[in-house]
């Protein structure tokens, strides 16, 4: 069949019958993935499902067990994503991967800077720089320092440095998860640009809506294995959840089972923070059994907000109250013991202990429970850990597997699991869905439910405002570093969420 | 199941054994009589202070740091506990009035003195946030300076010897397996062994442990979750400086003659064996096994060398190739990972 396929049309980038394994794992088991010039190609799939194995094996960074790759008919074998990028086939990370001191132009050029007489020519740089961004439509000055971008623009940056190589293939792996729906849409704009210059793209994510609206083709991956191939305008999207997950799935938001009626847990009064950026003159107030949706563009500081309130970062004035009695919490030490608990936004860099087992990063937040006079109680550990994989679903081969060999949104199960053993009473968490598959997503939202019908007082921060909108009972929106309105789910849209958002910009 | 990958993990794994193992194979077939059970105690003697000196030096490795201080550090335990348990009969004794003391309190004094070193040391890193090869450096400088000040105003520039035999004995006593002419175990590997289960424990039982591994693992999430970077930072250290003190009265009293030289060059050695035993130096991975292993085997090849008589400065050029080879298995390891 995929023979026939390739007759009718002459594929940019064809990966056919791609195996790789790993000890104890097949992570690629026969995968295929064919991209047509001037396409946008969604590779779905749940978390695990080995997307990122492939375009690792694409990129030579893992060596495939079998299979071919073919790139404009022919067969390439990168065994390094430079060699990739040469031949003309470019990725923008999830994570992005700049040199935050120095200028975009720099890094546009890194590598292979323009040079004359051996000595850097700034002048070419910039022209070139500035070239591109007016062809692409970004509005950013190619001598600014890469670290006072927001998310956003660092990742046009990303995308404007593929075209500067020339590049067909461009690989797009989660490239709104830290996008507001704004942003989403510039990004758009500049991926229908490139479509119409015939480049093909890869495009993975979860986000549904997105893949409707942007993509051509969709190949959806279940298990280490290809599952379909289609054109997206013949699919809906139950028919990709049932795909991905292997079952169909009626609702995408469990139904509420829990009731925001209890006391006062918490309360914020005016809290500032001492460096900047950081979150101005912030008040609200959170019930037991609640569960608070916080909203807002990139930049609206939400991080900071929590990251305050937890003590990770210095309160320069405002009061918080914790059952009417107020707490100084000045370290995150200070805020577990009060039963508060912070899921954090960057899972690798400040979440994880990548090179440890998936018992200790369950545990580690947690030690005082198991020891006596300093001496750990590992049996109870064990036992902990096992209820933390078994409540979470965790897919991991063993508890002593380092955690950085499991996928992301496995890690992100372990860490969840890691706070709900410290009991927390107020359980703040930051993009708790961030690169997650569906299946594990709808899982989160139940958790969620549940830990609010038990009394516990959450505040959940989302980019996802129909994820917002299906979970939490109040949203309330942060605009630069203010919070610019409270609303009640039941009696608010998009519309006004987004009105909000842009009230302090 | 054994597949390309797999292997080149063992492969990675091991391989730092292997080739020392080949040396130690090279080293008995050009002299066979290497292979014996008097050379094996000699080793196990000589290797016991340099276990504990490396499982002080491996801590603070895991922890993501170095510590260059540590031979100053075991330098300034030999000087204290030797100045102060020199035989009463001895007309060099520097203290003369001096009771005779028990061998224990000189031996807590100078655990308790390089503790405290140590302890100041842990405080630039943790709480000044000095980079931790930086603050071992002035560390160690300061420690060799007022020790051997104090070396010099004691007994001027001459060793201290005439030790008090309760003293040697706490070193080089041995007992003897199966008769006067059986496997003679020194009592200093004891200590080692003792060290060695210690520190076991410590990092792997008790909390101190865990945030040990945390820290040097990932400071950031170790804040998030509640660990008192600062405190165990600290811990770490003291707990370094204690062995050091312990090394040094060990070694003051296995070799009964002490300078101020006495330490000089010993902590390249514990970070080499750290290194060599799969102690990354990125920070939070690190086993005890390791360390010791890595101690033992450097310990045999350095030996061997000597006894099979190679050019001490070719010595230098292996060893600088172990060190070398163990480091980049190291990297590779790591960066295989991304």
């Amino acid at each position: 069949m995929a023979d026939e396929e390739k007759k009718e049309q002459p594929y940019l980038l064809e990966m056919l019958n791609i195996t790789k394994e790993f000890p104890g794992v097949k992570a690629l088991d026969g995968v295929k993935l064919q991209v047509a010039p001037g396409s946008v190609h969604a590779l779905m799939g749940e978390n695990g499902a080995g997307k990122s194995t492939l375009m690792k094996c694409l990129f030579g960074i893992y060596c495939k067990d079998a299979g071919q790759i073919l790139y404009q008919g022919k067969e390439v074998n990168f065994q390094n994503p430079k060699e990739a990028l040469d031949a003309g086939i470019s990725m923008v990370h999830q994570e992005l991967n700049q040199v935050l001191e120095r200028s975009v132009m720099e890094n546009i050029f890194l590598g292979r800077f323009p040079t004359k007489f051996g000595i850097i020519d700034d002048k070419a740089m910039y022209t070139r720089s500035k070239e591109i961004f007016d062809d692409l439509g970004i509005n950013v000055d190619p001598k600014r320092k890469i670290g006072d971008l927001s998310v956003s623009q660092r990742q046009m940056i990303e995308i404007a440095k593929a075209v500067s190589y020339d590049s067909k293939i461009l690989i797009f792996d989660e490239p709104t998860s830290s996008l507001s729906e704004k942003e989403v849409e510039d990004l758009f704009v500049i991926i229908n640009k490139l479509r119409e210059r015939g480049l093909g793209m890869v495009y993975i994510s979860h986000k549904m809506d997105e893949i409707f609206r942007i993509s051509d083709d969709i190949t959806i991956m279940r298990d280490g294995k290809w599952v379909f191939t289609g054109k997206a305008k013949d699919m809906n999207m139950d028919q990709i959840i049932s795909l991905m997950v292997g079952r169909p799935m009626t609702n995408r938001f469990p139904e509420k089972t829990h009731k925001p009626t209890g006391e006062v847990v918490l309360k914020v009064e005016n809290l500032s923070g001492e460096y900047q950026p950081t979150v101005i003159d912030a008040s609200f107030e959170l019930r037991a059994g609640e569960i608070l949706g916080i909203s807002g563009l990139v930049g609206a500081r939400r991080t900071e907000l929590v990251e305050t309130i937890f003590g990770l970062r210095k309160r320069k004035s405002g009061r918080i109250f914790y059952k009417g009695k107020e707490l100084t919490i000045n370290k995150p030490l200070q805020a577990i013991k009060n039963d508060f608990a912070l899921l954090t936004e960057e899972r690798r860099a400040n979440g994880i202990f990548a090179d440890l087992s998936v018992v200790f990063n369950s545990t580690i937040a947690h030690l005082d429970a198991y020891s006596k006079f300093g001496v750990l109680n590992e049996a109870k550990m064990k036992k902990d850990t096992q209820w933390v994989i078994d409540s979470m679903a965790v897919k991991t081969p063993s508890q002593r597997q380092q955690i950085g060999n499991l996928s992301g949104g496995n890690q992100q199960k372990v860490i969840i699991g890691r706070w709900l053993l410290n009991e927390p009473e107020v359980l703040m968490m930051d993009e708790p869905t961030r690169g997650i598959d569906v299946g594990a997503k709808y899982e989160i939202y139940k958790l969620i439910d549940e830990l609010a019908a038990r009394g516990k007082a959450v505040i959940f921060i989302s980019s996802e405002m129909p994820e917002l909108l299906g979970v939490a009972d109040r949203i309330m929106v942060m605009s630069n570093g203010h919070v610019a309105g409270i609303v009640n789910t039941a009696e608010t849209n998009q519309e006004e969420m987004m009105r909000l958002s842009a009230k302090y910009l | 199941m054994l597949t390309k990958g797999n292997i080149k993990r063992t492969m990675l794994n091991y391989a730092i054994y292997l080739i020392m193992l080949v040396m130690i194979i090279v080293i008995i077939a050009i002299e066979p009589s290497f292979l014996s059970l008097t050379q094996v105690s000699n080793i196990l003697a000589q290797s016991s202070s340099r276990i504990i000196i490396a499982l002080g030096v491996g801590g603070i490795i895991i922890l993501g740091g170095t510590d260059l201080a540590a031979g100053r550090m075991v330098g300034m335990s030999a000087v204290i506990t030797a100045s102060l348990l020199q035989s009463v009969e001895s007309s060099l004794r520097i203290y003369k009035d001096m009771p005779r003391l028990p061998v224990i309190v000189p031996i807590l004094l100078a655990m308790v003195v390089c503790g405290v070193f140590s302890l100041i040391h842990g405080f630039f890193v943790a709480k000044l946030k000095v980079a931790p090869f930086i603050a071992s450096l002035g560390i160690q400088q300061v420690v060799y300076g007022l020790f051997s000040i104090y070396f010099q105003n004691a007994n001027g520039a001459a060793p201290i010897g005439s030790l008090d035999p309760a003293f040697t004995t706490f070193a080089q006593k041995n007992f003897f397996i199966g008769g006067e002419n059986g496997f003679r175990l020194p009592l200093i590997v004891l200590y080692a062994a003792l060290f060695t289960l210690l520190t076991w424990f410590i990092w792997n039982k008790t909390k101190i442990g865990k945030n040990m591994y945390a820290i040097g693992g990932n400071t950031e999430s170790a804040t998030v979750c509640g660990v008192n970077i600062v405190a165990g930072i600290l811990i770490i250290y003291t707990i370094a400086g204690l062995y050091y003190g312990f090394a040094g009265a060990l070694e003051a009293a296995r070799t009964g003659s002490v300078t101020n030289a006495l330490g000089e060059g010993y902590q390249m050695d514990a970070i080499a064996a750290c290194v060599v035993g799969g102690v990354s130096m990125r920070g939070g991975i690190g086993k005890v096994s390791g360390v010791v292993t890595g101690v033992i085997m450097f310990q045999i090849i350095n030996y061997g060398m000597n006894y099979i008589g190679v050019n001490p400065y070719l010595q230098y050029v292996v060893k600088g190739v172990i060190i070398l080879i163990a480091v980049s298995i190291d990297t590779q390891k790591y960066l295989k990972k991304k």
